[in-house]
This record gives structure tokens, C-alpha cells and sequence, in this order.
């Protein structure tokens, strides 16, 4: 389930580069592991993220959880159907389960990121 | 307390979790399941349909002997004496400031008594029903048969039906805190009418060495009504929706029964026990603090430990808290001064940078359909 057009970054978040910025959230093995996930915390519109540094909190059940920017840049949307759908997140994690869109990214970021495959033998995935 | 620095121990039923595909966690000082790949979806078919749990890491404690009655009645905070044969009661044992040193369910045996208390009290336990049978001189035994009981919880609205095919007792005959026993699958057991779910349910204690047999069958008689294998991710969940306490979060040794709306279940007037004068005298000028229930009316979760303000000022702290599968809403259980503490109060918790207001509410925050 890792896809080849992103970066992860080793607290297991994902970054995917889109016009004019990235869109960001958390890998299929950080949702698996987190467990069924009922609350999510973001960041208003406008905030300013630096990379690796805690931006918002996900909560599963039993546990209370950072989420890390994996890239830095200022929030441009965050993803609202997870207000009231936190489980999106379990489901499609990679997908509709995006956290938040960043404009004012800096592609060089990316270079401290791990690819697919770095990802992969990180998580143990196959 | 000792299990927990060495290997964790195992239930009968580990290799069978390991199959479910279930997530194994360390848990006073045993290796248990906390879910086979979703709580919510456990913590749903416990209060739909039916799900099981395995409980054998819980201790299961017989006293026998001319006094066992004398002396449980001793021990213990609850009045057991009146009791029937198979009759079962919610207790305490509290130490001599009335602190609680567990709390656990006993059960009247023909010849005694079955108390089945906490795994992670269960060395506790036993030196402290140790240490006062010798001080007081009691005629009983103290027979500590955790390591050879397994004991598997099938809970739900559907259980008695899935269970009622597979036992020789009348399950209908059998009313709620009422243990029989019978045979499940063929296997002796004690059948209990008890849970920690808030829905009707079983606890079926039996010989390790046959805790599989009892599993699978209650699994295969199950599939007709999606039975779950339940982990103690759930049974947390379930059992904070029905507003029971859990010893290490709502009760210690610092909490007295009054303040944890336990009172009802002190019989001062039993005689003489351990703990009695303390309790009395608590009694007499009420708790200083209160367990209460809180809904939280914004966005987030109250967790363990996140302090709870009025006014700004921290007036207590909440003790469990979680997103109620079953309601859609944050709830909580939190102490407050016992001033403080009344149903429709208002107060907010500090959930990391913010305050999110929150009402007292009265507990359960869960009641069965009756």
C-alpha cells in the first residue's frame, strides 16, 4: 500500500507534492498501528508548519498521538470531512484521509524524507 | 506484583488469540489481547450482539473451612453472610484508613467462598487475606487457584441465547449475580451471570486445561450471531459507558469507597472488619471529593490524568476518558470536590492548550434497554 509518488518521514507521516504545494497525513501502518482513530486535531488555515515538528494530534481510542509536519509550509485547507468521519483515516489513510494541503512548501525537504522503499523496509512492509 | 518485571505470563488461551490475529499487549503482568483488529467494532458486538472475552488473568481466591464465612466477612467491606448458595456481591477490600486495596466480586459457594479480584492485585490480595486470617485468628483457608481457573466472559444481549445451547443449565433459572454450576461443551464449570460490560452476560470459570474446548464452542454456537472475540480495549470502553469503576484509575489505595460512590456497599453495621473504624468515620463526615461523570460539550477527549478547572482554578483531575462508541460523545469520570460534585454542574477540562467546557452528568452514561 505504499505508493511511489511520496515521501514518508520516519514518525510516519507522508507528504505528495501537488501544484503550487503538498498535501499531507499519515501512512496506512501509523493508522494500523494507532488502531480504530475517533478524533483528529488540525491546525487552523494559515498556520505556518515546520518540518518535523508537532502540528496537530490524532487520537485513537485508547492513545493520544503528535502528528509531525513532514515537510514545512503554511496550511492552505485542512481536510474537515474528518471531523465528523475520524475513521477516514482508518480506512483510506493515504487517500480521503489526507490531513492537511500546504502552500509555501520547499522541495528540498523532501530530501531528508524517505522514499517508498526506504518506507517499506523501515515499517517491515512487504 | 512480581510477575510484571519477569516474562509476561500466558492464559490458556494465548496460541487461539495469536490465531484470531489478535494484538497482544503486556497488562499486569500478563500478555493479553487488547483487540483482534478493531475495539470499535468489539466494543458494537458486545452491545449487540454478543462478544467473548478472555479473563483468566484475573486471580479467583476460595476460602474454605468451619470459619470461611467469619472471616470473609472480616475481610471484606460487603456483608456476605446473607448470601444464597450461588448468590454473588460487588466488594472491597480496604485497608485501615479505608483506602481501597481492591475491589473484586465474591460468590457463596456451598462451602465457602469465591472471590475473583483484579490481576494486577492478585499478589496483593492474597498477602493481605494472608495477613489477617493469621492476625485474627480465623479457622479458613486461603486457596489461591488463579493459576489453574481460566475464566471466559461471553457478554451481550445474544449471549445467554448462544450459551443456553451449550450448557445443561437453565439459563432462564439463572438471574443476574447468580452462579450455578454446570457443563459448557462438555466441560465443568462455574456459569456466572455476571460482566463488566453493562449488557447481560456470562463469566464461565473452569479448569485451564479446558478453557479451549469452552472457547470454540462458544465461538462455532456464536456465528449466528457474528460473535467477536473481545479484547480489554473494549471491556474498557464498555465498562466506562456503564460508569464502573477500574481499580488503578478510579480506585487505589488513596480512594475510600464513599468517595467513589461506593458507600452503598460498606455495611457498618455488620460488626467488626478491617477498615470499619475509618470508614465510619468517613461516613460520619462524608467524602471530601466525589467520582462524577462528565460530558464534554466541545471538540476533544478528556484522558486520564488531564485536570479538570472551575473558574480557572484546578479543582480535580479527570481519572478515565474516552469517545463513547455507543453515545457519539466525549465522556469521562473525573473527582471533584465533594462541594463541587452535582448532577447538571458545570466545569472545564484542559485538554492540552485548551479548556473544553463540560457538564456533570449522572452516571451510567450507558443503561441497557431493558
Amino acid at each position: 500500500m505504499v505508493s511511489d509518488d511520496r515521501r514518508y518521514s520516519r514518525e510516519h507521516e507522508w507528504v505528495r507534492q501537488t501544484d503550487g504545494g503538498a498535501e499531507i497525513g499519515i501512512t496506512r501502518f501509523a493508522a494500523d498501528e494507532l488502531g480504530d482513530i475517533v478524533y483528529v486535531e488540525l491546525p487552523a488555515v494559515g498556520t505556518a508548519l515546520r518540518q518535523f515538528t508537532a502540528f496537530g494530534v490524532v487520537e485513537s481510542v485508547k492513545a493520544v498521538s503528535d502528528l509531525f509536519a513532514p515537510v514545512s509550509g503554511t496550511v492552505a485547507a485542512i481536510n474537515d470531512e474528518l471531523r465528523s468521519h475520524p475513521e477516514l483515516l482508518n480506512s483510506d489513510p493515504e487517500g480521503a484521509g489526507w490531513l492537511c494541503r500546504l502552500e509555501r512548501t520547499d522541495a528540498a525537504e523532501l530530501d531528508a524524507l524517505l522514499d517508498a522503499a526506504a518506507y517499506a523496509d523501515l515499517t517491515g512492509s512487504p | 506484583m512480581t510477575a510484571a518485571a519477569e516474562t509476561p505470563l500466558r492464559t490458556p488461551l494465548h496460541a487461539t488469540h495469536l490465531e484470531h490475529g489478535a494484538r497482544m499487549v503486556p497488562f499486569a503482568g500478563w500478555e493479553m489481547p487488547i483487540h483482534y483488529g478493531s475495539i470499535l467494532d468489539e466494543h458494537r458486538a458486545v452491545r449487540s450482539g454478543v462478544g467473548l472475552f478472555d479473563l483468566s488473568h484475573m486471580g479467583e481466591i476460595e476460602i474454605r473451612g468451619p470459619e470461611a464465612m467469619a472471616f470473609t466477612r472480616y475481610a471484606v467491606v460487603s456483608d456476605p453472610a446473607n448470601l444464597e448458595v450461588g448468590q454473588a456481591q460487588y466488594s472491597m477490600l480496604c485497608q485501615a484508613d479505608g483506602g481501597i486495596i481492591d475491589d473484586l466480586i465474591l460468590y457463596r459457594l456451598p462451602d465457602g467462598y469465591l472471590l475473583v479480584c483484579n490481576a494486577a492485585n492478585h499478589d496483593v490480595v492474597v498477602e493481605h487475606l494472608a495477613a489477617l486470617r493469621q492476625a485474627a485468628d480465623f479457622d479458613a483457608r486461603i486457596d489461591d487457584r488463579s493459576s489453574r481457573t481460566a475464566l471466559v466472559a461471553p457478554q451481550g444481549p445474544a449471549a445467554a441465547e448462544v450459551l443456553a445451547g451449550l450448557t445443561d443449565l437453565d439459563l432462564s433459572d439463572l438471574g443476574n449475580y447468580r452462579a450455578a454450576r454446570g457443563q459448557v461443551a462438555g466441560v465443568d464449570c462455574l456459569v456466572a451471570r455476571t460482566g463488566y460490560t453493562g449488557e447481560d452476560g456470562f463469566e464461565l470459570f473452569c479448569d485451564s486445561r479446558r478453557a479451549r474446548t469452552i472457547w470454540r464452542a462458544l465461538l462455532e454456537a456464536g456465528a449466528a450471531h457474528d460473535i467477536q472475540p473481545c479484547g480489554l480495549g473494549c471491556r474498557d470502553t464498555l465498562r466506562l459507558e456503564a460508569g464502573m469503576p477500574l481499580y488503578g484509575n478510579e480506585l487505589d489505595r488513596s480512594v475510600n469507597p464513599y468517595e467513589a460512590n461506593l458507600g452503598r456497599v460498606v455495611k457498618l453495621d455488620k460488626g467488626e472488619f478491617a477498615g470499619r473504624a475509618a470508614l465510619a468515620a468517613i461516613q460520619q463526615t462524608g467524602p471530601r471529593r466525589r467520582l462524577v461523570g462528565l460530558q464534554l460539550a466541545g471538540d476533544g477527549i478528556a484522558r486520564s490524568g488531564y485536570p479538570v478547572l472551575i473558574d480557572g482554578q484546578q479543582v480535580g483531575s479527570v481519572t478515565s476518558g474516552t469517545m463513547s462508541p455507543t453515545l457519539g460523545h466525549a465522556v469521562a469520570l473525573a473527582y471533584l470536590p465533594s462541594g463541587e460534585a452535582a448532577v447538571g454542574g458545570q466545569v472545564e477540562v484542559a485538554i492540552r492548550d485548551r479548556q473544553v467546557g463540560a457538564e456533570q452528568v449522572k452516571l451510567p452514561f450507558y443503561r441497557r434497554p431493558q
